[in-house]
């Protein structure tokens, strides 16, 4: 009977309401749907959905206590594994990890993980009231550079261990991409705020406005006693496309106009002083999640029209479907095999326009994707006020520069080794997209759990 | 919490800063910039700073009211503190002996150039210090900077003290004396550092500038800084903030410094407000 209730869907704001406020877009499953959905797990022997998941969360254990309505329990067994369940049940790619080997997806659609996930990881942090108990501690210090997701998933399972952790954060706020790049009505601050305050719980130490590379190095850190250093800076240096116009006003990274607009909360200026500008017509260079976000958010702050230029087909984009879907419904203009070519500006220097040319696809490329070949002759141009670039990060070399004796590849990542993110330096570890590029929250938080079990390794050698 | 533990008025709406903290005043350097915020709602401002002191672990900064952050913050007494202030940023200067250098400061441009004439100074160069203002009474750190530098020259606008007219007029001063100049720092308004750039450019002179662009994060994050440097692209927070004052785009570094002008007009407005409206509630 139960294989036949269908996957519950996720209740969503109305696209034409949400496209003009900050709240979240997705309002979450209720009871009923989460009892519902729970049912669905047929909790298998050898669950494959457990190995979809990077931080390896017991997944048919928190679904059976969903169903057997322990909410609060469920909320705990997410917890063992996974730091940020109340993120991971938000933004994690579910349709590529866990959800990709549910076996109900063979025939049918898999189980509703990730909404579940967010289901029980949000009762916990609304009625979780027992207080964790700090471990006893070892007396092995650990620092770790950055408080994104790969640092605080590390911070968290040592803290369990009993190490005492101390995060080293750039900005004023930890949390990373989190806090900075994914926006309000995607992830709410408050709710990455209140995971962030269930580790200091647990004993992690977080200091703000703390630039490693600046005001200590890596070798002071060391020499200060802390026993081992996880570097997880990520992927905070933004790309640009190297065209003409691209120094004009009117034309942000996507970090910047994130950045500007979750961090520094511009939606709300003049109430917070940040401001950020936005005019009617807008472009986002890039089809990834970032480029979606950057896309929404301008949607939300006023713009009229927003389009996304990408290179390849709307096949080939980066972004999660869900991601794109959301976006083409609040109004979202996709104009895929575009390639811009130069931004035109106006007497004061601002954003007037940009001329692109059209892309046909070609033969597949390394990436086993087609790649894009220009039509000679097919120029367009495009009216605006504003453009967004969101074609990539590269590694931040504040670290990296200030820091001897560290292997790095040609890109300015780290060589780190994959079963232990052991670097060419010694009692100094290195995950998440430092390491591996730009990749996404959960595969930076297993980084951070692998480095964990690691460091507690070394240090209890 | 990052207290002020002293504050001094240097001139109409211009106010130095003594500020606790002890990270940032271990490692800064002349050259250096920190980021400050005021409270929860507020922007984060770079500010190059002035001066700093290992032992007691503070640093000084100098800041003036020019619109609707600044505003609150040159309001903030002794004893209050900033939410963040986040350093040292930037690379510092590349102090070395070059023989004679001119240390040009403009307006609030002399706060930020006081440490990098004295380690200068400390060098082994001689120093020659130019500082401008409008006027003699909104000329800052005056005895500062003859404690750092070998000889001062005063230029003002308006000509209630020193050389009458701009800086370059100072600058002009030195050598018509004969002076055989090496190098050339100049900080000040973005206008200021140009016509500087401008006049050296003809006379060969090395010139460095301290580039003060729309920034953000302060660490290479979000480029909003960039700056055009010998046609190629750099991030004023982590490339700079000195740059070779001749290779710079000043006029787009001026464009791109005017795009937030409407909404700091907009917040300022705002402020104005709400200053009247508590100062009548007051009385």
């Amino acid at each position: 009977m139960r294989e036949q209730t269908p996957r519950q869907a996720m209740p969503c704001q109305e696209p034409s309401v949400r496209a003009k406020n900050f709240a979240e877009v997705a309002v979450g499953y209720d009871e009923p749907t989460a009892l519902l959905e729970a049912g669905r797990c047929l909790q298998c022997k050898k669950p494959g959905c457990r190995e979809g998941c990077p931080v390896g969360v017991l997944i048919p254990e928190f679904i059976k206590k969903i169903a057997d309505k322990d909410f609060l329990g469920a909320g705990e067994v997410l917890k063992e594994k996974n730091a940020l369940p109340a993120v991971c049940g938000r933004v994690c790619p579910q349709e590529s990890q866990c959800e990709s080997k549910c076996v109900l997806g063979k025939k049918g659609e898999p189980v509703a993980i990730g909404r579940l996930e967010r289901f029980a990881a949000d009762y916990l942090l609304q009625n979780g009231t027992d207080k964790v108990q700090p471990a006893e501690l070892t007396g092995k210090p650990v620092a770790i550079i950055g408080g994104g997701p790969a640092g605080l998933t590390c911070a968290g399972e040592l803290a369990k261990l009993g190490h005492p952790v101390t995060i080293f954060e750039a900005l004023h706020t930890a949390g990373g991409v989190l806090m900075y790049g994914i926006p309000q009505f995607r992830l709410p601050k408050e709710i990455v705020g209140s995971e962030i305050d269930a580790l200091k719980e647990l004993g992690v130490e977080i200091k703000v406005n703390a630039v490693v590379g600046k005001f200590s190095s890596v070798d002071e850190l060391l020499a200060q006693g802390y026993q081992a250093v996880f570097i997880a800076t990520g992927a905070g240096l933004p790309n640009f496309a190297n065209i003409p116009g691209e120094n004009l006003n009117g034309v942000y990274s996507a970090n910047e106009f994130l950045t500007r607009t979750n961090l520094m909360k511009a939606y709300r200026f003049p109430e917070y002083a940040t401001p950020i500008k936005i005019g009617k017509r807008v472009a986002v260079f890039g089809a990834g999640n970032v480029a979606m976000d950057g896309a929404r958010t301008a949607l939300r702050l006023g713009a009229e029209e927003v389009y996304i230029l990408y290179r390849r087909s709307r096949e080939e984009m980066p972004a999660r479907h869900e991601e794109i879907e959301h976006a083409e419904e609040e109004g979202v203009q996709l104009i895929p095999l575009s390639k811009p070519l130069e931004i035109h500006g106006d007497e004061q220097g601002r954003v007037k326009s940009v001329t692109c040319l059209r892309n046909e696809l070609g033969e597949a490329d390394a990436s086993g994707r087609r790649s894009p070949v220009e039509i000679p002759g097919s120029e367009f141009e495009l009216e605006l006020d504003t453009i967004i670039e969101a074609i990539g990060q590269g590694p931040n070399p504040l670290v990296t520069k200030s820091t001897e004796g560290l292997e790095l590849n040609r890109r300015g990542n780290i060589v780190a080794d994959p079963e232990t993110l052991a670097t060419s330096k010694p009692s100094v570890f290195a995950g998440g997209d430092i390491v591996t590029g730009a990749a996404t929250v959960i595969l930076a938080m297993g980084a951070g759990k692998t480095a964990a079990n690691a460091i507690h390794a070394f240090l209890e050698k | 919490m990052y207290v002020i533990s002293k504050k001094r008025v240097l001139a109409e709406a211009i106010v130095l800063f003594d500020v606790q903290a002890p990270d940032i005043a271990r490692k800064v350097a002349a050259g250096q910039f920190v980021i400050v915020r005021n409270d929860e709602e507020g922007e984060r401002i770079p500010l190059t700073v002035m001066d700093y002191d290992r032992l007691k672990g503070t640093v000084t900064i100098v800041i003036q009211n020019v619109g609707y952050s600044s505003a609150l913050i040159s309001n903030m007494a002794e004893g209050d503190a900033f939410l963040d202030v986040v350093g040292p940023l930037g690379l510092p200067t590349e102090v070395e002996k070059y023989g004679t250098v001119v240390c040009i400061g403009g307006g609030l441009g002399i706060a930020p150039i006081h440490p990098i004439a004295r380690d200068l100074k400390e060098a082994g160069n001689r120093v020659i210090s130019v500082l401008g203002a409008r006027s003699a009474d909104l000329l800052i750190l005056e005895e500062e900077m003859r404690a750092v530098s070998t000889e001062v020259v005063i230029a003002t606008n308006d000509g209630s003290a020193g050389v009458p007219g701009f800086v370059t007029d100072g600058l002009a001063h030195i050598l018509a004396q004969g002076a055989k100049v090496d190098v050339i720092w100049a900080i000040g308004p973005m206008i200021m550092m140009k016509a500087v750039v401008e006049y050296t450019r003809k006379l060969g002179i090395r010139t460095i500038v301290s580039m003060n662009p729309v920034m953000v994060d302060g660490t290479g994050m979000c480029g909003a800084c960039r700056v055009s440097v010998g046609g190629e692209t750099k991030f004023a927070c982590v490339d700079g903030p000195e740059f070779d004052g001749h290779a710079v785009d000043f006029d787009l570094a001026m464009q791109r410094l005017s795009y937030f002008k409407d909404e700091e007009n907009r917040a300022k407005a705002r402020s104005q407000c709400e200053c009247c409206a508590d100062s009548e509630g007051r009385k």
